[in-house]
């Protein structure tokens, strides 16, 4: 036996830290550049269709809420043509944390389940990938509203 | 009517939306490149991260500095949700930490919903090639 | 047939391997082993509506190839082993339901292929005549059941493997000319307690040392004795772990082994991160490339270890580790 060679199955820790060493890491220095670029793209567009909402005497809410429908309105578009999920590919997070990626991860599952039916294939997995993000957003904003309220009691009339 | 470009394409506010965005997604990306995180796991860190920075007033500043660069990443999407529940509260009292989040949020989520369907009725997955 | 040492089974009359059959998918025929496949397919549907329905004619249409490649009639065959990747393994069950022949599915993930020849080669010894062995898997199903819908735009880390499209049979008789079946080891559960769904390499390599060091030692034959010694679908990781933790044991298996997953993609044009996997990786690889080698005796002894990892989607949200298993089976001419 090669005495230099350790066991690397002598316990589960050890075969664990071994893994790690073993297994190629991402090349995350490429891929943060991709993200980076694709992602500040992406909400760049958003800031060119905010500002022309601007020029149109739209206040900022809604030119937001404008904003998120037409980038949505294009991922969807994307995923629907087998497009996005190449730009996703490449761009990792770039595409994943703007709002075209909460579209994406709720066009795709649609779109995959299709063949268990309108209803409960399409209708019933559409939110597989993409139903935690509401649950915990709007239950957040739930508890940002409760300590809101707590703490701005006087200023505010109790319905 | 006419349209000022030289407004449209303000270079300042674009160079900071395009900053703030992109670094906001890099944090993403090395989220997925150093932990097993799933995507779904990094969009709820990303949503309950930006509520609760909404909540507590800061991501505001973000948002009037860089506009889009902070709206349109998934943390703006919470960030909206908290706004729309203060504003709910204030206007409404308890009923608006309710309504007034999703109300804020509904024009995002509703056309995700629909098309959504509408991509799903009329498209069908592909065998990715890579 | 008899047990020798702790788990491997000698036959006394080793059962032959009569012939085989392939079919794979677009992607695995742009491959370094397209030449070897039986038909190769234009798209992943097939012609079909779901990818479910599109593994279940894989299945069938190979089974239909290699009972007519042999010339064996179907009701001459006795049993049928198949199975593959999908919950209930209704890709095996519905592609084979009209075919009329006793049929048992099993699973044993991506080791279901050599499990289903272990099981074959005991019946072929004890009373059959012939036996036919069949899996599959696709990319697409697999991907949908266990991972995201194909649409989601996310990344593949490096260390995750490409579920193979495809499928591959073989029939087994008890009077044949060879290639055959002489021992078999069935292999123990061992979980070295990896997590990662995405580095199923890992989480089988320990599997896969555990069963060829039991081979070894129940068979008293070392690595040398062996031209090729083929795992089914460690990949690129796991081939490499597979070799230190042998080479930790006093094995060297450096120079005369290889593994389904690496052979059947190329990996520098074909981006496949870690390999090849699946039921159907193995199968379609010693169906089209392997069993031609052994007939064309460029390979005279064979051992062929597919390993398995032993989990679902429910499973590793649950935060469980990933148990892997390696069935062996060595074959000669």
């Amino acid at each position: 036996m090669n005495s230099n060679s350790s066991n690397p199955i002598e316990s589960k820790q050890k075969y664990q830290e071994y893994v790690d060493k073993k297994s190629p890491n991402s090349p995350i220095l490429k891929n943060c550049f991709n993200a980076f670029w694709v992602g500040g793209l992406i909400c760049t567009i958003g800031q060119i269709i905010s500002n022309i909402c601007k020029i149109r005497g739209l206040d900022l809410s809604v030119s937001s809420t404008i904003v998120s429908i037409i980038l949505i309105g294009i991922s969807a578009f994307l995923t629907g043509l087998n497009i996005f999920n190449k730009i996703g590919k490449f761009a990792g997070a770039g595409s994943l944390i703007p709002i075209t990626g909460f579209a994406n991860s709720i066009v795709s599952p649609a779109m995959e389940y299709k063949s268990e039916g309108y209803v409960m294939g399409v209708g019933g997995k559409m939110f597989t990938v993409a139903g935690p993000v509401l649950v915990f957003g709007i239950s957040a904003s739930i508890i940002v509203g409760f300590v809101y309220l707590i703490f701005n009691t006087q200023s505010i009339t109790l319905v | 009517m006419s349209v000022d470009w030289s407004q449209v394409f303000d270079l300042m506010s674009l160079l900071k939306c395009f900053v703030v965005g992109g670094i906001i997604c890099v944090i993403g990306q090395i989220l997925i490149d150093k932990t097993k995180l799933t995507p779904a796991r990094i969009l709820v860190i990303f949503v309950t991260t930006g509520a609760v920075l909404g909540g507590l007033g800061i991501y505001q500043y973000l948002v009037d500095f860089a506009g889009s660069g902070a709206t349109v990443p998934l943390t703006g999407f919470g960030y909206n949700l908290a706004k729309g529940a203060i504003e709910g509260v204030k206007q409404y009292g308890l009923v608006g930490a309710f309504t007034g989040g999703v109300k804020n949020a509904a024009g995002g989520i509703a056309s995700a919903v629909f098309f959504g369907y509408l991509a799903a009725l009329i498209s069908k997955p592909k065998m990715k090639k890579q | 047939m008899k047990k020798i040492g702790k788990q491997t089974i000698v036959f006394d009359n080793p059962p032959t391997i009569l012939d085989c059959a392939s079919i794979v998918g677009p992607k695995e025929a742009q491959g370094p082993l397209c030449k070897y496949f039986d038909q190769t397919l234009e798209d992943e549907f097939w012609g079909e509506k779901t990818w479910e329905k599109a593994e279940s004619k894989i299945i069938k249409e190979t089974v239909n190839a290699v009972i007519h490649k042999s010339g064996v009639s179907s009701d001459k065959i006795d049993l049928c082993f198949a199975g593959d990747l999908l919950n209930q393994c209704i890709s095996s069950s519905f592609g084979l339901r009209d075919i009329n022949i006793p049929f048992f599915g099993v699973f044993g993930a991506c080791s279901t292929f050599v499990e289903s020849m272990c099981l074959g080669s005991i019946c072929v010894e004890s009373f059959s005549e012939n036996v036919l062995c069949a899996t599959s898997s696709h990319f697409c199903s697999a991907e949908k059941q266990f991972r995201f819908p194909l649409e989601l735009g996310n990344q593949r880390p490096p260390t995750s493997q490409w579920t193979v499209t495809g499928a591959g049979a073989t029939i087994l008789t008890k009077s044949g000319q060879g290639p055959f079946i002489t021992t078999i080891t069935p292999g123990k559960i061992v979980d070295m307690g990896i997590k990662d769904a995405n580095n199923m390499g890992a989480a089988m390599a320990p599997a896969f040392a555990n069963t060829l060091i039991e081979h070894f030692l129940d068979t008293g034959r070392n690595p040398n004795y062996y031209d090729a010694i083929i795992s089914g679908d460690l990949g690129y990781i796991g081939k490499d772990i597979a070799i230190d933790i042998l080479k930790s044991q006093g094995y060297n298996i450096k120079s005369n082994y290889n593994d389904c997953g690496i052979l059947i993609f190329d990996k520098s044009s074909q981006d496949t991160h870690s390999g090849g996997s699946g039921c159907g990786c193995c199968a379609s690889v010693f169906s089209g490339y392997l069993f031609k080698e052994l007939k064309d005796r460029k390979i005279k002894k064979l051992l062929l270890i597919a390993t398995g990892a032993l989990m679902n989607s429910t499973s590793s949200q649950q935060g469980e580790s990933i148990p892997g298993i390696a069935h062996a089976i060595s074959i000669e001419v």
